[in-house]
Order: C-alpha cells, then structure tokens, then sequence
C-alpha cells in the first residue's frame, strides 16, 4: 500500500495477520529458544535422571515451539513452515524474550531460568486457552497441562538446593541473581499490538504478574532464599534486540539446516 | 443419499475404523491407538476416508509415526484416498484410555495412570503425585517415585520397595 491511500478491508485483514502472525511467532520463540538451551544439559546433567527430565521438558518445549511456528507460517501466507522460521531466520527476526537464550551456566541458574520461564508460561498459557483465536486456544490448553509439569520440577529443585546445604543455597541465590534482571521484560504489554488485545486473540502480559509473583515469591520463600533486588537489564527481544549468546545459540542450531538445504533423515 | 448408499458408507466407515483402531503406539506396541484414545475419529466420504488424531504430549514424536502407519494400513485395506488430520481440541487426558488399554499397560509393567481431575492442572500449587500406584510385577503399593520424567514423554519413573523392581507409571495428564 503506498503513503496517501485509504485503507481497504482487505489491507486491514492483512495487518490484523501479520500482527497475529507475529504475535505467534515471538511465543513460538520463547519455546524454541528455551528448548535449545535445555537440550544442552543431555549427557551433561548432575544425574541420569536429570537428563531425561531435562530432555523431556526439552521436548515439551520443542513441540510447543512447532505448533506455534507451523500456526505462524500458516497465518503469515507466506508459504513459510517451521523449519523455514526456526532456521532460516536470522538473529534480529527472532522475538524470545532475552532470558530464554541466556547461557545455562551452573544447574542452579538452569533451574532459577526454569522457575522463571515456566511460572511465566504456566499463567500465560492459561490465560490463552480462553483466546477468541480458535487454533491459539487449543495449542495453549494443550501446553499449560505439560508446562505445570516444568514449573513443578524447577520448584522441587529450587527447594531443594535453597533449603540443602550451606554451598547449594549460595549457588541458589547466585542463581536467582542472574536471572532476575531479565524479569521485566516478560510483563512488558507495549509490543503487543492493540488490536490483537481488544479482540480478545493477545493476553496483556502485565496482568499476569501477581500470580507470577505470588507463587515464585512464595517458592523463594520456602526455600530459604531471598527474591533478588537488582535492576533490570534494558530490554528487547520482542523487537528483535539479543544478547550476546543469542549468535552462537542460532550458530548452532541452524548451521545444518544451512549448510545442507533439504536435508532429511 | 438413497438407503443403499448410505448403507454402503456406514459398513466402510466401520471397517475404515477397525482398521485404524487396531495399530499399535510406536512406543507402547501392546496398546492399540483407539484404546490410548488418541484416534479421535474416522469417516469415509465416498472414496476418500479422514482420520482424525491427537496428539498425547505437543512434541510427542510417535505421532509422525502414528500418521505414516495409518496412512499405509488404511491405503493396505483399499482405500485410496487418504487424509490424516490432527486435532488438539479438545486436549488429550489419560483419562481416553479404555479400560482394555489400562489392563494392556499393566500386563506390559507400566502401571496405568491415575485419573485425572480438571484441577491438577488448572490450580495453582504444584502437580499432585498420586500416593497409590501399585507395582505390576508384584502389586504392592509401597511404590515410590524416583523421577517425574520418563523414557517417553508421557511416563515417569518409579520404584517397588517390596520386590525392589524400577517400573513405568503412565502419568496422569
């Protein structure tokens, strides 16, 4: 549409689209990002069962990340799949929220990221399942049973290391530390785009915070540890702004896809 | 539609979801996909047949296996025109496994999952873990958990403290 002209229906159908499109796409990121980082724990975690659980909760995460993609290709009618988005995008095209693609660093900070991104998705979801958008809806009903399985595991272990010995609650609580900066940015209502709130397809994310906070606060709690005061860190995934690790994560989970197009099983 | 026809649809829809009722889980090959719950539907409209599944967990992977299965046994049975659909409303519970596929898992040694209530997942506070699952081998309840996450994405791993043997619990969801 060139500058001047009226806005037809159609045109306005299309923007409603591609902000859906992008809407469901920045969810599908979360998900995708945040499967990647776990999917580094297999081999490497503290006990076997720490590897499937991890690798589990990877895979939950992963299936996620494909509905959504496969819904945001579809929706965007651009002919693009979810492998077309998962790696055939560059950095600033992605649209996690920055502390999905924050290096694991130790176990505890795995597990502070997880309390965090699953009580996140946990409300989120929840909320979504209510959607006036038919296919959003379903994808989210579908992930808030599998997320309040994360969100329970990250909680056993918070307690767990919190409340353990002198050396896992120090790491605990180091922990919490490096994640909390990245915590604003889940509430941040200013990237979704009006229309998609009014019509009821979008969750204003601000509102999710006093249950996000009543239930993380009360687990930091119970495992003797103390919510973090530190300020939050300038924000922007939702539009496209990463940290550093953000390269070397795509660098990896994407070289394949590109050095050998088409390539299948 | 005259009677003849309709008939004649009814008898092949019928025989369209035998077929597909009978393919096992990938994962689980003593449990049919219809008593799993996860074949949802089956309708023959003329040539072509539709079945619809369900997928048990998001990223479960036996589904893609589940859907070339289906599409072979149905194309074996005659039919030529195939579509397999997924659906994921409304969302899968353990609770659409069939009574003669609870009996299959705990014949298998993966104790069946416990019913499921609406508020597991809904309320606030953490996953309840069930108190009573009883072992397969042997049938004593004094069980444990010794993880929440299992071989696949929809079992846990548990423990017998009487004949000390580790098993599957089908996870209710």
């Amino acid at each position: 549409m060139t500058s001047g002209d009226a806005p037809s229906p159609h045109a306005v159908g299309a923007t409603t689209r591609a902000d859906l499109a992008r809407y469901v796409t920045s969810l599908g990121d979360d998900a995708l990002i945040h499967a990647q980082r776990l999917a580094e724990w297999i081999a490497s975690a503290p006990e076997l069962e720490e590897d499937v659980a991890l690798g589990n909760i990877a895979l939950d995460q992963l299936g996620q990340a494909r509905l959504l993609l496969s819904y945001a290709g579809d929706v965007e009618g651009a002919g693009r799949n979810e492998d077309d988005l998962a790696f055939f995008r560059d950095e600033r095209k992605f649209l996690n929220l920055q502390l999905v693609e924050l290096t694991n660093g130790d176990f505890a900070v795995t597990i502070a990221k997880l309390l965090l991104v699953s009580s996140y998705q946990l409300e989120l979801y929840r909320r979504l399942s209510s959607s006036t958008d038919e296919m959003l809806s379903a994808i989210a009903a579908k992930a808030t049973k599998e997320v309040a399985y994360h969100r329970d595991h990250a909680t056993q272990w918070t307690l767990r290391l919190g409340d353990g010995t002198e050396f896992s609650h120090q790491q605990m609580q180091t922990a919490l530390e490096r994640v909390w900066p990245y915590l604003e940015e889940m509430f941040d209502d200013s990237w979704i785009p009006a229309t998609l709130l009014e019509s009821g397809v979008a969750v204003p994310v601000s509102e999710l915070r006093p249950a996000f906070t009543q239930y993380v606060t009360t687990v930091i709690r119970q495992a003797t540890l103390t919510s973090p005061e530190v300020p939050s860190i300038p924000t922007g995934g939702r539009r496209g702004i990463h940290t550093e690790a953000m390269g070397f994560l795509l660098a990896e989970m994407q070289h394949l896809a590109r050095s050998h197009p088409g390539a299948t099983w | 539609m005259t009677t003849m026809a309709h008939d004649h649809q009814q008898t092949a829809t019928r025989r369209a979801w035998h077929v597909a009722a009978q393919l096992v889980d990938p994962e689980i090959p003593v449990i049919s996909i219809a008593d799993l719950g996860i074949l949802r539907d089956v309708q023959v409209d003329g040539e072509r047949v539709t079945a619809t599944i369900t997928p048990t967990y998001s990223g479960c992977p036996a589904l893609d296996a589940i859907r070339a299965d289906l599409d072979q046994a149905l194309r074996a049975a005659g039919f030529t025109e195939v579509v397999i659909k997924t659906a994921l409303s409304p969302a899968w519970t353990t609770d659409w496994i069939t009574a003669a596929g609870r009996e299959a898992l705990e014949t298998f040694g993966i104790a069946p999952p416990a019913v499921a209530t609406p508020s597991a997942t809904t309320r606030s506070g953490p996953v309840t873990v069930q108190l009573s699952v009883h072992c397969p081998q042997c049938g004593s309840l004094n069980t444990e958990e010794t993880s929440h996450f299992g071989s696949t994405s929809c079992k846990a791993l548990w423990r017998c403290r009487d004949c000390h043997e580790p098993f599957d619990y089908f996870k209710a969801l």
